[in-house]
């Protein structure tokens, strides 16, 4: 963010992109003239009830759907298909249970062909900064819940992406953990300067680790506003998420965000 | 069991080293309490056998029923023996035996990749499903002549043992690749694989449990279509047995047959549930 992009284009680029769906009984126009930059470095949150099309915003980046109208650019390129250079994280870890920890975070670099040696050297490099270093020939039914969503971290950054799609990677996991684990992921991502687009229904979460706060409407889902998230009483350093909550920054970023929301309407 | 509230503090297997805590009195007597219980329950299973073995021996020396209906066990054992020693026994058994084996596997292949391929074109699943529906749902064994007819006295019995087990093997297999976590499959596909890499990094591998619970229903069926096939067309064999026995009456012939048979099963099955065991434990379930 500090520095200033290397190449003019920004890494995402979202240009009034639709979505409609299809079913016998229905048309449902999912997203509507959604427009959206993210700049390279950045951590951008998009926000949203249950249904406004969020995940479905992430599937049309990482160009496994594509949208009805509009088009989505990654560094200036039209996204067709996916790409190596975006890592995806879902809320659930996904860890295939009958290949051990390594094997799991390798499987990005066996399906995209890339050189072994140099793959099982940087899985075992990341299994070991993030304390999984005993359990690299351990199957995931060993692990807790963390170090699961942890191996799953690693799995995603393997292949060295360069955009991180997070879609609500930590709604599985139980409050305290998730509150240790947003900590760790966001340090971990702020470090390797990667860009991130996280998606989740949960405010503080978001004020918490982004820069940038996107708020969506309901169904279809449409941007209603953006925040720009800056914590001056914490100092000129960017706080920890955790730190961030006790910032009194947060508490009215929280209420701005609650009232845009709607949650009331909902039953 | 009143025992178990008081040891329910379990030490939590995940992620700690293995360290062994001191038993506590309570929990020993827990031990051996269910240590009891299995050797009473091992005990009236083998009470009952010999009980049934010494209530067949007795009731037709007693007149109590026809000897000639049900025979006894020490004249089984005497057939059993002498056929042991003369080698027809393990050559009838060999055959029913390789000809079950080979029924099942050529079931699970086939049924596997039948599966496969409707999970590969789900019109051709939509086109065909009502047909495998009541194909699954009609008794094999009424083919048993249409395939003597067509196949003669050995191919026959193999076919009748596929038969028996295809279609439910598709049907089992079918539904466990679709049960497969979606998400799995959106994994590997966010890292660009070919729907023939989803199939063999994702499908398969999570399918081992439904693949090993098919072949479990399939080793009883195999035998079924074995020894039917054999009873219609065969010269050697356990089935072949059966009819021949009961055809000159030599219940002794009949019954050491069918002891044989439930042997083969038993062994079978022992044989897959511990590739199971091995496999769910493989698995963390």
């Amino acid at each position: 963010m500090q520095t200033p992009a290397v190449d003019a284009a920004p890494v995402v680029a979202i240009r009034d992109v639709m979505l409609h769906y299809f079913s016998p009984d229905r048309e449902t126009l999912a997203l509507s003239n959604i427009s959206l930059e993210v700049e390279r470095g950045e951590f951008v949150a998009i926000v949203g009830s249950s249904g406004c099309g969020k995940s479905t915003l992430l599937s049309l980046i990482s160009g496994l759907i594509k949208p009805s109208r509009g088009d989505i650019f990654l560094e200036g390129r039209k996204v067709a298909a996916p790409s190596p250079r975006v890592g995806y994280m879902f809320q659930k870890d996904t860890l295939l249970e009958w290949r051990s920890v390594l094997d799991n975070v390798l499987i990005g670099a066996e399906l995209l062909g890339l050189d072994k040696r140099a793959a099982r050297k940087r899985a075992e490099d990341l299994l070991r900064r993030y304390g999984l270093g005993e359990f690299l020939h351990s199957l995931p039914h060993q692990l807790s819940g963390g170090m699961r969503q942890r191996a799953a971290l690693a799995r995603t950054l393997c292949p060295d992406p360069d955009l991180l799609l997070l879609d609500e990677p930590f709604s599985a996991l139980d409050y305290q953990t998730r509150l240790a684990l947003s900590d760790e992921i966001a340090a971990i991502l702020r470090t390797e300067k990667k860009t991130i687009i996280l998606v989740t229904h949960d405010i503080g979460e978001a004020i918490s680790m982004a820069d940038r706060v996107i708020v969506m409407s309901r169904r279809p889902g449409r941007i209603k506003v953006e925040h720009r998230i800056t914590y001056p009483s914490a100092g000129p350093e960017r706080p920890t998420p955790f730190e961030a909550r006790k910032c009194p920054e947060f508490a009215s970023y929280f209420q701005t965000i609650w009232d845009e929301l709607d949650l009331h309407e909902v039953q | 069991m009143a025992s178990e509230t008081v040891v329910s503090n379990v030490a939590h297997p995940k992620a700690d080293a293995p360290v062994k805590p001191a038993r506590s009195p309570a929990y020993e007597a827990y031990l051996r309490s269910l240590k009891r219980r299995a050797y009473a329950i091992q005990a009236w299973q083998v009470g009952l056998l010999v009980a049934f073995m010494i209530l067949w021996e007795v009731a037709p020396r007693a007149g109590w029923i026809n000897p000639m209906l049900t025979s006894y066990p020490s004249a089984v054992a005497r057939t059993f023996m002498t056929m042991l020693e003369d080698g027809s026994l393990l050559v009838h058994t060999w055959v029913t035996f390789s000809e079950t084996v080979v029924g099942f596997v050529g079931g699970m292949v086939l049924g596997i990749a039948c599966a496969v391929a409707l999970w590969w074109s789900p019109f051709v699943h939509r086109v065909l499903d009502p047909f495998i529906v009541v194909v699954n749902a009609m008794p094999k064994i009424a083919l048993v002549p249409i395939f003597y007819i067509w196949l003669g006295d050995v191919a026959s019995i193999y076919a009748m043992a596929i038969a028996v087990s295809l279609f439910v093997t598709i049907i089992m297999l079918y539904t466990g690749f679709s049960a497969v976590d979606p998400d799995k499959i959106k994994l590997v596909r966010l890292f660009g694989a070919s729907r023939l890499q989803v199939l063999s990094k994702i499908v398969l591998p999570a399918s081992v449990p439904t693949m090993i619970s098919t072949l479990k229903v399939n080793v009883g069926l195999a035998l079924v279509g074995v020894v039917v096939g054999e009873f219609q067309a065969a010269k050697a064999g356990l089935g072949y047995l059966i009819t021949y026995g009961s055809q000159i009456f030599q219940m002794n012939l009949v019954m050491t047959a069918i002891v044989v048979l439930a042997a083969i099963s038993s062994v079978l099955f022992i044989a897959i549930q511990g590739l199971e065991a091995y496999v769910l434990r493989r698995s963390g379930k």
